[in-house]
């Protein structure tokens, strides 16, 4: 058996994925938190009630019509997505005019209702999702066991956050959407249509959360707590990041991921205050955090 | 003597009576969490109300205090004075470090931070042997104040929590009406213009974030020694939030408002304690039609709609 700091190399390198996926749904959910503070000014606090959301949305489609986790992997995120549209419309489009406080309040009510009305439809306990037979089993790398659906999760993380980041820095569409976020009134003073950007984006982030969403339910069991477990490191790794750079997210997501699996390692006691730790020396080094741009 | 204006001084003596005529007509021990909350919320009402920083982290400093009263009543049997002083200063010092922390960022990164860092504190007291994990401190007892006075009375205890929170009331105010509290309302309006003027904003901001902690941690203390638990639920988020939403629906930077805030707020989760989920939906669907529609909160509409100062 191999070796490394004293440590089993099998339970290392376990430690290491399990660390990389949390990494992944880290880099997913401060992804979004990043591209609809840029685009919308808020902080959108209900970010874990909709990736929870997406997870369920993923459960009652195989429950209730039998459609299976690839078409959910695409159908939940477009519902939930809908769903963020016309919250947009309807409520959160009122607040772009009053401080920015105002709408993580909003969000942070809207979270409440929505984790509220799943655990009375569904409680608390938890419902099982099936990992797909495709990805059933584990494959052997040769130093260790990967469960192949592990392995899924990082890759598809991976490929998401990097077209994301792709279509926003390589696209017209994504320099049309930097563009808005430095100079709303200009950008619409060439004729872009402002207001349907942001709904857009809007849009466009939670579908990104829900996915992720839909991509935990085999690993956790589908629970209305699940966001709200997530969502608070969440904010941590926004702030250790800095908002200012979508690479950056993605970075710090998936380093902070790593970070918290090798603590379960070395130090299992400070694997659920880490994040927190990194949080504050980053805060007392470089208050911008990593990526931020200077206030 | 604490500058109150002729309507907030009527409006204080209104509360007053209803807190001395109270509990021979209602239940003591659910008017005595309404003042906890009530203290609770006075206490974050100075940073988000006249400071303009949102805390997400409250509960962090309510549930040690809580938990610090608690344990020193429980296995050091101290006078409940110095339990609850105890509570206080917890708040105090644990707001000093994560103040010193938090008050580097601002705005929207304020509530992240303190929401993190509150969430740490979490964490630890899960982890902690002290505070006895998911079982919480249980069966405190509440001793004597200064000795003579047996607080196991509901009807005594009552009285002591009444003149918690009136104190706790009155130095609030008399800290917004001082010259240091004009001082925090300049930084409010106007961060680098107070900072042009030769205040130390940071310095500002540090003490009256102490200030609330120490406060909260005070309610936080008191509401151990009333109910004889503390709990996880102290130091949970969802406290914080439960505080942010009580200011709010009571009026955000008015004085009497987070008493209001507590007072319904309180009577809702009492008499909606048998809809158990539902609570926290009815919670949220306030939260947003407060954001939404209904922004200065009840005593701040009130005030708009006489054209008074409360």
């Amino acid at each position: 058996m191999i070796m490394i700091f004293g440590i089993p190399g099998p339970l290392l390198f376990g430690q290491l994925l399990l660390g990389l996926i949390n990494g992944a749904f880290y880099a997913m959910l401060s992804l979004g938190l990043a591209v609809i503070f840029g685009m919308l000014n808020i902080i959108n606090f209900a970010h874990g009630a909709l990736f929870m959301m997406g997870a369920f949305v993923a459960w009652i489609l195989l429950d209730t019509l039998g459609i299976g986790y690839f078409p959910a992997l695409i159908l939940a995120p477009l519902i939930v997505g809908v769903f963020g549209v016309i919250l947009e419309r309807t409520i959160i489009s009122r607040l772009y005019k009053l401080d920015h406080l105002y709408g993580l309040l909003l969000t942070f009510g809207l979270s409440l209702v929505i984790e509220g009305l799943f655990r009375n439809a569904y409680g608390s306990s938890g419902l099982p999702y099936r990992i797909p037979d495709v990805l059933q089993g584990a494959t052997n790398l040769g130093f260790m066991y990967m469960p192949n659906y592990r392995g899924w999760v990082v890759l598809a993380a991976l490929v998401v956050c990097i077209s994301t980041w792709l279509i926003i820095e390589k696209t017209s569409l994504g320099a049309t959407l930097r563009a808005a976020t430095e100079n709303a009134p200009l950008v619409q003073a060439f004729g872009v249509n402002v207001p349907r950007l942001i709904t857009l984006t809007y849009g466009a982030g939670i579908a990104l959360a829900a996915f992720a969403g839909v991509l935990a339910a085999p690993i956790y069991s589908v629970n209305p707590n699940m966001g709200s477990n997530f969502i608070n490191t969440v904010f941590a790794v926004v702030v250790i990041g800095g908002m200012g750079s979508i690479l950056g997210s993605i970075i710090t997501g998936f380093g902070l991921g790593v970070v918290e699996g090798l603590t379960k390692v070395f130090y299992p006691q400070a694997s659920a205050t880490v994040v927190f730790l990194v949080m504050i020396i980053v805060l007392l080094a470089r208050p911008r955090g990593l990526f931020g741009k200077a206030a | 003597m604490f500058g109150f204006t002729r309507s907030q001084y009527i409006a204080f003596l209104i509360m007053v009576a209803l807190i001395v005529v109270s509990p021979f007509v209602l239940y003591p021990v659910f008017l005595m969490r309404v003042l906890c909350a009530a203290l609770f919320a006075c206490a974050f009402n100075l940073m988000l109300g006249y400071v303009g920083l949102l805390s997400f982290g409250h509960a962090a400093f309510f549930g040690m205090g809580s938990y610090v009263t608690a344990w020193t009543m429980k296995f050091w049997h101290l006078d409940a004075f110095f339990a609850m002083a105890l509570g206080g200063l917890t708040g105090a010092a644990l707001g000093l470090a994560l103040g010193y922390l938090a008050i580097r960022r601002s705005g929207i990164y304020f509530a992240m931070i303190t929401l993190a860092l509150a969430q740490m504190v979490y964490f630890f007291c899960l982890e902690a042997p002290f505070t006895g994990g998911e079982d919480g401190i249980q069966q405190v007892p509440r001793g004597h104040l200064f000795g003579f006075i047996d607080l196991s009375n509901d009807m005594t205890m009552y009285w002591v929590v009444a003149a918690v929170f009136l104190g706790g009331f009155l130095l609030i105010h008399r800290i917004i009406h001082s010259p240091f509290g004009q001082v925090l309302k300049g930084i409010r309006e106007n961060e680098p213009r107070a900072t042009s003027l030769g205040y130390r904003t940071d310095d500002y901001k540090l003490i009256a974030f102490v200030l609330s902690c120490g406060l909260s941690g005070l309610a936080g203390g008191t509401k151990a020694l009333v109910f004889g638990i503390a709990t996880l639920t102290d130091v949970h988020y969802s406290t914080s939030g439960e505080v942010v939403l009580t200011t709010l629906l009571g009026g955000l930077g008015t004085v009497f408002g987070p008493a209001m805030g507590a007072l319904i707020v309180t009577s809702m989760e009492n008499y909606l304690a048998q809809a158990g989920a539902w609570v926290t939906v009815i919670q949220g669907a306030i939260f947003m039609i407060c954001v939404l529609a209904f922004r200065r909160g009840v005593i701040g509409e009130i005030a708009n709609w006489r054209k008074l100062t409360l």
